[in-house]
């Protein structure tokens, strides 16, 4: 069991996201937010429960759903708001958008529009945190479908030849689109696929939040001992559709509600009022402070101004400034 | 005329070649069960069962992969590619494989293959949803590529690709498949390799293919009420491309501007103005200009894509630097 302050962030954490996405819900809905967006509402357990084990310096590679990556791993919501409403003042100032946020500086090397373009960026990363003796591990979260790539078997066997500190997380919420995993995977469980690869693989309940957190936590610091890398899979649900407008046709609301009773949130209230570890005055303070935090962040990113249109050839070379003007 | 919308155009010509020809199917992602994301496949399992219209996991290699190993086999797949970005996926089953196989192996083989590619700038899709890649594959010699811009030609081409006996990129616009134009009830097909002038004109000739055809159409109609009639020559297959239309025109009009989405550098643009002048040079009277996304990754934000992308002002902008 994690100590009372570990328990708080994890929930903090959680509120943070699922308040964040609700937003972002929102103002796509009333047309404010250009491009698509794709939620984490349900699977907040998951970026919550690993990233509580991450220090600062340690890397994460996120996926096209991953706002909740961001947050988890300290992320700040008013530049990712900003970002995804398209102005300058967004963590890559208007030119990612939703599906490609990314903030270096605290080690999430980027959202990816590519279903499973992570895989071996956090392999190269792990890579270079073995060669440089550093001890950071990276993780890499994917989906069930991201399994499927031909990436994912390039990755892990490489991570397990070279014995690379690096945790791949899958998220496995059921779908990949509108595909449900029964239909396209080959297997129930993907982490019985690390098998294949000789490394350890561990299934657990996404939606349990501490059983993510003692799986990651166990799998983190074997990474950083040098005992190489790990496949954890969560099992968990995409409450909300693929994208926001998804019309759902392939499957029942009753599915839904069935998984929105098991809310990774409200499970994780009972417990933590169980064990006598926050009060519902305690949790309603840290869910309105969360709401506030969320509010500020849109007005934050709604007064930022638009990026100038002649931004656009910025940051193309590291080796000058704007791309067209220097002869490239 | 009926008029049918582009989406609606290829289903068409699908169904019939599915009809047709037992040995055609198709695979690719989330297009059974939920009928693509332009609606492009929808009814297809119900009329030819979920084993000729084929919704795979999301393996790109493996989903381009095996349409070769079964074109070599005696099927005519075609692969679905979702977003033309993910082409990046199997990129050695299109450029070392499928582009190969028949050459290499001194013609024993045959590659009956379609690769369906829905690409381009929409929506603020941002740089890895938003691309038009078929300059890599004007390049790789074994490969056709067509890149059709109304309802009609996307059906006939698609028929002309699906029975064509070589690997064929086909390329359609995403800001086109909801687009409405005149189809007619019987069947035809479009030769791949022909040209269509799209709009006469004697002032000045703007070659060009997929989406920007209709940028050109509307810049051709603004600069008509200047009284500069431009001559929209839609290419509608790059390889092999229908070089006699082009040349036939340049040489009446004595000026072209080349117009594509894809960035400028590199793009296929560059091929068509260096043929122009090495065939046509005498006849030229300004040097060819070449519109196309500025060569920077498409950005997110809508003031950063709009400032990237041509559309009508470019190409008017660019046929008034020459007249
Ligand atoms: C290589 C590639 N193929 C297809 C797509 C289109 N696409 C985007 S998200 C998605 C489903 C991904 O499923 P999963 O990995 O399970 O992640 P989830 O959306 O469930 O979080 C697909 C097919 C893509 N972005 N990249
Ligand atoms: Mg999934």
């Amino acid at each position: 069991m994690p100590d009372r302050d570990t328990l708080i962030h994890i929930y903090t954490t959680m509120v943070r996201i699922r308040a964040f996405e609700e937003k972002v819900e929102e103002l796509f809905l009333a047309g404010k937010i250009p491009g698509f967006v794709h939620l984490y509402i349900g699977e907040e357990g998951v970026a919550s429960g690993v990233c509580a084990s991450l220090d600062r310096s340690d890397y994460i590679v996120s996926t096209h759903r991953g706002h909740g990556h961001c947050i988890a791993k300290g992320a700040s919501p008013r530049r990712m708001m900003a970002e995804i409403l398209g102005k300058s003042t967004g963590y890559c100032k208007g030119k990612g958008g939703s599906m490609h946020i990314a903030d270096f500086s605290v080690g999430m090397l980027g959202a990816n529009g590519v279903v499973g373009g992570g895989f071996n960026i956090a392999v190269g990363a792990a890579l270079s945190a073995k060669m440089r003796r550093s001890g950071q591990v990276a993780v890499c979260f994917f989906g069930d479908g991201a399994s499927n790539r031909g990436t994912f078997h390039e990755a892990m066997n490489m991570a397990s030849v070279f014995d690379l500190p690096c945790v791949f997380v899958c998220e496995h919420n059921q779908y990949a689109s509108t595909t449900p995993s029964t239909y396209s995977v080959s297997v129930k469980d993907v982490a019985d696929r690390a098998v294949g690869y000789g490394i350890p693989g561990v299934t657990v309940d996404g939606n349990d939040v501490l059983a993510v957190y003692e799986a990651a936590r166990e799998a983190i610091a074997r990474a950083r001992q040098g005992g190489g890398p790990t496949l954890l899979e969560a099992k968990t649900y995409r409450i909300k559709g693929h994208f926001v407008g998804d019309p759902e046709r392939y499957r029942d609301r009753s599915e839904v509600e069935r998984w929105r009773e098991k809310c990774p949130i409200l499970r994780f209230e009972d417990r933590l009022r169980a064990d006598g570890v926050l009060g519902d005055a305690e949790m309603e303070g840290i869910r309105s402070a969360a709401h506030q935090e969320i509010l500020e962040a849109v007005s934050f990113a709604e007064e930022s101004a638009y990026p100038d249109p002649d931004d656009a050839f910025s940051d193309l070379y590291a080796s000058c400034a704007q791309g067209e003007g220097c002869g490239i | 005329m009926r008029e049918i919308t582009f989406s609606q155009a290829t289903l068409e010509a699908m169904a019939e070649e599915m009809r047709r020809d037992s040995t055609v199917f198709i695979l690719g992602e989330d297009i059974a069960r939920q009928g693509g994301i332009f609606g492009q496949f929808k009814g297809l399992p119900q009329e030819f069962g979920y084993e000729r219209v084929l919704d795979t996991p999301i393996s790109e290699t493996a989903i381009v992969g095996s349409a070769v190993g079964a074109a070599l086999t005696g099927m005519r797949p075609v692969a679905d590619m979702h977003f033309a970005d993910f082409v990046t996926c199997a990129m050695d089953e299109i450029a070392n494989q499928a582009a190969k196989i028949r050459y290499m192996f001194g013609g024993q083989a045959r590659l009956p293959l379609v690769v369906r590619a829905p690409d381009g700038v929409i929506k603020s899709a941002a740089a890895q949803h938003s691309q038009s890649l078929e300059a890599w594959f004007v390049h790789v010699p074994g490969l056709k590529i067509v890149i059709p811009s109304t309802p009609y030609d996307a059906k006939g081409l698609l028929k002309a690709a699906i029975r064509d006996d070589d690997p064929v990129l086909y390329f359609e616009h995403k800001a086109l498949f909801a687009m409405k134009g005149p189809v007619p009830e019987e069947e035809y097909i479009v030769p791949i390799g022909k040209a269509d002038v799209k709009r006469p004109g004697r002032d000045v000739t703007c070659v060009t293919y997929s989406v920007m055809v209709h940028r050109a159409l509307e810049a051709a109609e603004d600069l008509a009420r200047d009284g500069i009639e431009v001559e929209v020559v839609d290419l509608r297959t790059l390889v092999p491309m229908d070089i006699d239309t082009v040349l036939q025109s340049v040489r009446k009009t004595k000026k072209v501007v080349v117009a594509h989405e894809a960035c400028r550098r590199g793009g296929a643009g560059a091929e068509i103005a260096a043929t122009i002048a090495e065939e046509a040079f005498d006849y030229l009277d300004a040097p060819v200009v070449r519109v196309g996304t500025m060569d920077v990754p498409v950005p997110f934000s809508p003031p950063l894509e709009a400032r990237v992308v041509p559309r009508k002002k470019e190409i008017v902008e660019a046929v008034r630097r020459i007249v």
